[in-house]
């Protein structure tokens, strides 16, 4: 069985004092491994729901997950996945090479298999030199770098990603992009990643998933025909301008699927 | 110079000139320094033609504070001109160090010694008015002691000061504040861990930190004895409720993101409370520790109002009054009030040395 993740007729409803809010209805996903799968939906269509799912920060209420053949549960405790979120949460206290040796601290790596890892992983992500640095004294494009060294460090073959570039800017975003697709090809993961925007959910995955709100819900699954090098003008090409079209129409049709598109 | 400037520096020589002009009246050679203080405070009106630096109004006011002091005790009764020569140095104080602040202020950032000047002149000018005003009033010293009166009674009086400190602060307020601090500490722990606790007893820590802990203070005596037994008791009670409610808070302060990190580690309760809640804690129980400082101090002085063994700072203060030596209960307020400060200082410093990661202490933005 070589599925990552794993999801049939998934259901989550939240119990909040205005009643049942459907967060997701009835998924039906499989993730293979090595894959590179974007969630791209507006907001309210459970994308973050259904990562924090995976991650086991939420239960599902009907439906099965599995992760690696797993709970989601039992796949937390085996440490599974690294999380990324949408803010980078680096602990200020800990300098940067402290925050990567936290989750190694925590599943108990000796001191020399830390140093090794948190080197690899800060070259893996351009930050060598920053290492005695506090967060706050680096910008918010190499912090959201040194939560995804973190988040790597302790060599978890899935990453789950929410929306990590979202507060920068589309420069910086741009460059994280592409330096994002080499460490994928350089570490062979699988990457679950929750964006809103279609150019960078085109341009990274090799499957799309649209989603769509009330109740959250998959609408369309794209396979991408992309080629795995990608420079970052790809993003004009005829292959690219295609797919891009495919996952805006998938968008438009779950919202007039609800009636409120205006 | 700013308009405020202007005004002090008007006045200042304006009043000098005015108190020159009374003072030559008196025969010539009494208070000699004092004259030729005046006469220099009126020489200082040239400044609106060549301007002065601003060391000149601090050697003025230091002139001024000599002058003063040296002739306490000649007139009698103290003439108009001595109470006016007094306002011109302190306005040429005040001068000084409204000159020298605003000088200092592009260099305060990064040299603490220069920010120690100006609350040094300005407590020294405090000082020699207070001395100049009672002395020169004749105010009697049951009601207000010249400084220099507490000065020579803390220098006769050391080796009681000393033995009322060991026994208030060294066996009644560390102890007292090391075991009020440290179980409000684990008890807020305990409280955070268990949601029973917290239903149950943050309410009744909210109640009775509004009471008035002092209260207690007879009943402590009666428990646990004269001695500091009690007075440390009393300061276990005051320093126990702000440290576990500030605790409570305090552990609640991590944000839900960075809680949901160390979910995703599968740590246990344990790693995510020593590496991430209780770190993240710090600013609070620092807060605590510094609330707590004052409050113990104050806490077991006023403890021995109600019953001692013939010794303590408390003690001291409440049979002072008693016996009309003002002096020496200024004395003991005065070691009190360095020994506070000096305990809030030490807090602060180590405060500034843990939690230098706060935008409070980092002076950045969160």
């Amino acid at each position: 069985m070589s599925a990552v993740v794993s999801a049939q007729n998934l259901g989550l409803t939240f119990k909040t004092n205005d009643g049942d809010v459907v967060a997701l209805s009835d998924v039906n996903l499989t993730i293979e491994k090595g894959e590179f799968v974007s969630f791209i939906g507006p907001s309210g269509c459970g994308k973050t729901t259904f990562l924090r799912t995976i991650a086991d920060l939420e239960q599902p209420t009907s439906g099965t997950l599995t992760i690696n053949g797993q709970t989601p549960g039992d796949a937390r405790k085996d440490r599974a996945y690294g999380y990324v979120f949408q803010a980078p949460a680096l602990y200020p206290w800990r300098t940067i090479e402290k925050n990567i040796a936290l989750p190694l601290e925590i599943m108990g790596y000796s001191q020399s298999q830390q140093a090794e890892r948190i080197k690899r992983t800060m070259d893996l992500v351009n930050l060598s030199g920053f290492e005695k640095k506090y967060p706050w004294q680096l910008s918010g494009g190499m912090q959201q770098r040194a939560s995804i060294a973190r988040a790597l460090a302790f060599d978890a073959d899935l990453l789950l990603m929410d929306e990590p570039f979202g507060a920068l800017d589309e420069i910086v975003r741009d460059h994280l992009n592409s330096e994002l697709l080499k460490l994928w090809e350089a570490t062979k993961k699988t990457i679950c990643f929750v964006t809103h925007s279609i150019p960078e959910a085109v341009y990274l995955s090799t499957k799309i998933v649209v989603m769509s709100p009330r109740p959250g819900r998959v609408t369309d699954v794209i396979e991408s025909n992309l080629p795995r090098e990608r420079p970052l003008d790809i993003r004009e090409t005829p292959e690219f301008l295609a797919i891009a079209a495919r996952v805006r129409d998938g968008l438009r049709a779950g919202h007039s699927y609800d009636g409120d598109h205006v | 110079m700013s308009q405020l400037q202007i005004f002090l520096a008007l006045v200042a020589g304006g009043l000098s000139a005015a108190a020159f002009a009374l003072s030559v009246v008196t025969p010539f050679e009494q208070a000699l320094l004092l004259k030729a203080f005046l006469a220099l405070g009126f020489l200082s009106l040239i400044r609106f033609f060549i301007p002065l630096g601003l060391w000149a109004d601090g050697a003025f006011a230091l002139l001024g504070a000599v002058a003063l002091l040296t002739s306490l005790g000649i007139f009698d009764p103290t003439p108009a001109f001595f109470w006016m020569a007094l306002v011109a140095a302190w306005l040429f104080a005040w001068l000084f160090v409204e000159r020298l602040s605003k000088a200092l202020a592009p260099k305060l950032g990064d040299n603490a010694g220069l920010g120690l000047l100006i609350p040094v002149v300005f407590g020294a000018a405090l000082l020699v008015i207070w001395e100049v005003v009672t002395r020169g009033a004749n105010v009697p010293p049951v009601l207000l002691p010249a400084p220099s009166m507490i000065g020579a009674q803390l220098a006769n009086s050391a080796s009681i000061l000393w033995a009322d400190f060991v026994q208030t602060f060294i066996k009644s307020v560390l102890p007292g504040y090391a075991i009020g601090c440290l179980s409000g500490l684990v008890v807020a722990i305990l409280v955070d861990r268990s949601p029973f606790l917290k239903a149950g007893l943050l309410p009744i820590g909210n109640f009775m930190s509004a009471l008035p802990i002092i209260g207690i203070a007879p009943i402590m005596v009666m428990w646990f004895g004269f001695d500091w037994q009690s007075k440390a008791a009393v300061v276990v009670a005051m320093t126990f409720f702000p440290m576990l409610v500030n605790t409570v808070a305090g552990l609640n302060a991590s944000s839900s993101i960075e809680r949901d990190l160390m979910r995703t580690y599968a740590a246990g309760y344990w790693q995510t409370l020593m590496k991430l809640r209780l770190p993240a804690a710090g600013p609070f129980i620092f807060n605590a520790l510094k609330i707590n400082s004052t409050l113990a101090l104050i806490g077991a002085i006023v403890a021995e109002f109600f019953g001692t063994p013939i010794v303590g700072m408390g003690f001291r203060i409440s049979t002072g009054v008693g016996r009309l030596a003002i002096d020496l209960v200024w004395a003991e307020i005065a070691v009190a009030a360095v020994a506070g400060s000096v305990f809030y200082g030490v807090i602060a410093l180590i405060e500034r040395g843990v939690t230098f990661w706060h935008p409070s202490v980092r002076g950045g933005r969160a």
